[in-house]
């Protein structure tokens, strides 16, 4: 069976398994840049606990994927849970590091005239500093989103949802007939979500990103 | 700071001191003022003298180590800092415009804040731009990266003075545009606080700055000391002390004539003629002014070039190719120090005097400015020879006091 005729056949399966794919990945950005952009609000302003919280995010980081769920399953069990808890922890340092490093950039001046012209603590944040920072915690918010597609293949592994199901099928039945375009499929598959989430993310900044910070 | 009309507020500074930890000497020691409703007072100094420090404790963007702040009579000291700052101005350095926001969203902020209604906004903003010199029709959307550096800082004056606040606190705001630019502003605000009579407290290191705007100087020196706190002819003609003078610089005599402004002094009318007018009578008007020459206006009446006799002969009766362009004019808010430019560049030695929309009022010559100047730095002499007068009176009354045992705990 040529690949073509492989996706012509099993076309509703991976359509499906894309779309929690998507899903998955979508559902843990939205909680990860929450917590990321809460978590980055909370330490900039401290020199050490801003270090302190890119440091731990980078330390999930580099804990192998496949370990932290397979370490997962005995707690949380199998499917859903632990696919959801690492892909948010994963997601969690890019945006905790731009979200820092972009509250930290705004011009001090800016801060201090918006203090002077009688803004709250609050408002400041939410009128000022955090639109401002607003551009880098989107790039942070792009690589996450990049990264997390690939790491949530390896979420099959733990029977999670996605077109890992489709990779690991193909590399559990390699040899067989339809392994290779198994694994072809969902490889590819992942690779069509990535550049759609991106172009995505190109337009959500077209229209969140304040006008007078595009314009030079 | 309930005042209705809106006029300035009186501000004293009681003892006020900043204290940073860790450092032996306070950055601010012991400063006490008092500023009149609607006056405008200036702190200079070099850099590192604490007057930004002592500014920024007016709003509490520092808070005070020691000593009392009171507003209008009113004790700001321990009030909220943020509704404090609701009803003082702060203009900065470089504006502080927020760049995300547009021109019309910058100054209507602190009106927001307060809980204003929309249509009061919106007329808010239009009134403001307007006082401030830009088009609200041009300006209202435009984002502060599309403005100059001069237009930038007119907005944010507008943005310090949206909620009409009584007192406004300026921290170099003119120290990063061009010197024309600088000039401009400057000559502005003056015109604004003919209009506003707010309580307007200015920093600067520039003295000649502090003479053109203030009514009254403080000269600071380190630990924000006031070394002199007068009005600017009395800092010029009389300094207290050493510091003063250095500060003051050489050319006393010229930069005097930056307290004085045109409309001081005498305005002498001018024959003129308008574009608009025939040709015969201008010839007319030339043969029987009794100068050698005429100003010719522009058909809004705004000067436009001096016609001379039998230019308009060699023109052949072309008034757009007779006569020498008018390359300078000054307005009657301008100081002597600019009519004098004028006068010495134009070779003819005087300079058209013009109004608000730039039409013709009448013109200066160097006769009247010289005079004028005569006259000002004999005046000053006579004020400084009785201020020095009173001051040995008050000191020979304390050496005096002193002596009788009593004056221990009476400092002057």
């Amino acid at each position: 069976m040529s690949f073509w005729e492989y996706l012509g056949n099993r076309h509703q399966q991976l359509l499906a398994d894309a779309w929690q794919h998507a899903s998955a990945v979508f559902q843990c950005m939205v909680v990860a840049t929450l917590l990321g952009v809460l978590i980055g609000v909370v330490t900039y302003r401290s020199e050490w606990a801003g270090n302190f919280a890119t440091l731990s995010t980078s330390g999930i980081l580099t804990i192998p994927s496949l370990a932290m769920i397979g370490l997962l399953i005995p707690i949380v069990g199998l499917g859903v849970p632990p696919t959801v808890i690492t892909l948010t922890l994963y997601g969690l340092l890019p945006i905790v590091r731009n979200s820092i490093v972009g509250l930290r950039g705004v011009d001090p001046t800016l801060v201090d005239a918006a203090r002077g012209i009688g803004m709250s603590r609050l408002a400041r944040l939410l009128r000022v500093e955090l639109p401002l920072a607003w551009p880098p915690i989107l790039t942070g918010i792009r690589v996450s989103t990049q990264m997390l597609m690939g790491i949530a293949a390896i979420a099959a592994y733990a029977s999670g949802p996605g077109l890992g199901n489709v990779i690991f099928r193909g590399l559990a039945s390699l040899g067989s007939a339809n392994a290779l375009n198994q694994v072809l499929a969902g490889t590819v598959g992942i690779i069509i979500l990535a550049l759609l989430f991106d172009a995505a993310y190109v337009l959500v900044g077209r229209l969140t990103i304040p006008r007078g910070i595009r314009v030079r | 700071m309930s005042d209705s009309d809106n006029h300035g507020a009186s501000i004293e500074l009681e003892n006020l001191t900043k204290r940073y930890p860790g450092s032996a000497q306070p950055a601010v020691d012991n400063v006490n003022m008092e500023i009149k409703a609607g006056e405008v007072v200036i702190f200079v100094g070099p850099s590192g003298c604490g007057k930004s420090t002592t500014l920024k404790m007016i709003n509490r963007l520092i808070e005070p180590t020691g000593g009392r702040i009171r507003i209008g009579g009113e004790d700001v000291t321990d009030i909220d800092p943020v509704k404090l700052r609701r009803k003082v101005g702060y203009a900065i350095q470089s504006a502080g415009l927020f760049p995300h926001m547009t021109v019309a969203q910058n100054i209507a902020l602190v009106p927001k804040m307060i809980g204003w209604s929309k249509e009061r906004i919106r007329d808010r903003v239009e009134e403001l731009l307007d006082l401030v010199g830009l088009d609200p029709g041009e300006f209202h959307g435009r984002y502060p990266r599309q403005l100059s550096g001069g237009q930038q800082q007119r907005v944010g004056v507008a943005r310090a003075l949206a909620a009409d606040p009584p007192v406004l606190l300026m921290d170099e705001p003119f120290g990063a545009v061009d010197p024309i630019t600088r000039d401009h502003l400057q000559d502005e605000l003056i015109r604004l606080q003919h209009e506003l009579h707010k309580t307007i407290v200015f920093v600067t290191h520039d003295f000649d700055e502090a003479i053109k705007l203030g009514d009254r100087i403080a000269v600071l020196r380190e630990r924000s000391h006031i070394a002199q706190f007068d009005t600017p002819e009395a800092i010029l003609t009389n300094p207290a002390d050493d510091f003063v003078s250095g500060f003051v610089g050489a050319g006393a005599a010229l930069k005097r004539l930056n307290l004085t402004r045109v409309r001081d002094v005498e305005i002498t009318d001018y024959p003129t003629v308008t574009v608009d007018d025939p040709l015969q009578e201008i010839f007319n008007r030339l043969r029987s002014s009794g100068t050698n020459e005429i100003l010719l206006l522009d058909k809004r009446r705004r000067p436009y070039k001096w016609l001379r006799r039998g230019d308009l002969m060699r023109a052949r009766g072309s008034l757009a190719r007779a006569g020498t362009l008018v390359h300078d004019t000054v307005t009657r808010d301008a100081t002597l120090r600019d009519a004098l430019e004028a006068v010495l560049i134009d070779n003819a030695g005087r300079v058209a005097v013009t109004g608000r929309r730039g039409e013709y009022t009448g013109v200066v010559d160097m006769e009247t400015l010289m005079n004028s100047v005569h006259e000002l730095l004999e005046a000053d002499r006579l004020e400084a020879l009785e201020a020095q007068h009173d001051l040995e009176e008050t000191r020979a009354d304390l050496t005096h006091a002193e002596q009788e045992g009593d004056g221990g705990e009476r400092k002057a």
